[in-house]
C-alpha cells in the first residue's frame, strides 16, 4: 500500500517537489555543450593567429556570433546547475545556504550577460570606448 | 534549539578508496575549475569588445606564466569533464531500462 496521495502520484515530482527538472536540464545542456564547446575550441585552434583583428573578424561573422552567444548561454546555465548542487551539498544552515545560492545565481547572470553583451558589441561593430 | 549528538549514517572514512569515487570527485573538481574558466572566458570576450589595447592587455595576462598554468589546467579540466560527461550520458539508457515505469 502506498501512503502517497493520489495528487502526489499524478504530479510525479517526489518529495523534493521539483521532480527531474534539474537533472534533465543538466543532461540537455550537457548534450548541447558537446558540439558548442568543440566548435569554439576548434575554431580558435584553426585561426591563423589570436591577435585582435583576426579574432574580431572571426567573432563578427554571423555564424560565429550566434554560436558564441549560444555557447555562453548554455555554458553558464549548465555551470550554474552544477555549482548549485555543490553548494546544496556542502553549505548548511538556512541563511548561509539561501544567501550563497542567491549570490551564485546573480553572479552567473552577470557573467553570462556580460559575455553575451561583449559578443554582440563585436558582432554589431560598436566602437571601442 | 539544542543540538544533540544523533547517530550518523556511515561517512567517507569507512569506505575503501576506489577508482569510481576518484573519477566522480575529479568530475566535480574539474567542473569547479571550468566554472572559474567562465570568468576568464568572459574577461577575454569583454576585452575583445573593448578594442585593441584592452584585448592586448588581456592576452598579456593570459599568456603570463600563471595564466598559461591556468589555461593548461582549464584544457585538462575541459577534456576530462567532456569525456567523463559523455560516459555519464551513456548510462542514461541503462538507468531508463532499470527504472520502474510510471507512478
Amino acid at each position: 500500500m502506498s501512503l502517497r496521495s493520489p495528487l502526489g502520484r499524478v504530479l510525479g515530482t517526489g518529495s523534493a517537489k521539483d521532480g527531474t527538472g534539474h537533472w534533465w536540464a543538466q543532461r540537455v545542456t550537457a548534450v548541447a555543450l558537446i558540439p558548442l564547446t568543440l566548435w569554439f575550441f576548434l575554431s580558435l585552434l584553426l585561426l591563423p593567429a589570436l591577435d585582435y583583428e583576426t579574432v574580431r573578424v572571426w567573432l563578427a561573422q554571423p555564424v560565429s556570433s550566434l554560436l558564441a552567444v549560444l555557447s555562453i548561454a548554455v555554458l553558464t546555465y549548465h555551470s550554474y546547475l552544477g555549482t548549485t548542487v555543490i553548494i546544496e551539498d556542502y553549505v548548511h544552515g538556512g541563511s548561509a545556504k539561501v544567501v550563497s545560492l542567491m549570490l551564485l545565481r546573480f553572479l552567473y547572470v552577470l557573467l553570462g550577460g556580460a559575455g553575451i553583451l561583449a559578443i554582440l558589441r563585436v558582432a554589431f561593430g560598436s566602437l571601442a570606448p | 534549539m539544542p543540538v544533540r549528538a544523533r547517530p550518523l549514517s556511515p561517512h567517507l572514512g569507512i569506505y575503501r578508496w576506489q577508482i569510481g569515487n576518484t573519477l566522480s570527485i575529479l568530475h566535480r573538481l574539474t567542473g569547479i575549475a571550468l566554472a572559474l574558466g567562465i570568468v576568464a572566458l568572459s574577461y577575454w570576450l569583454i576585452s575583445l569588445a573593448g578594442g585593441d589595447a584592452a584585448y592586448g592587455s588581456a592576452i598579456r595576462v593570459l599568456w603570463s606564466p600563471p595564466g598559461i598554468l591556468f589555461l593548461v589546467g582549464w584544457t585538462f579540466s575541459f577534456l576530462y569533464h567532456l569525456l567523463n560527461g559523455v560516459r555519464h550520458l551513456f548510462w542514461m539508457p541503462v538507468m531508463a531500462s532499470n527504472a520502474p515505469s510510471g507512478t
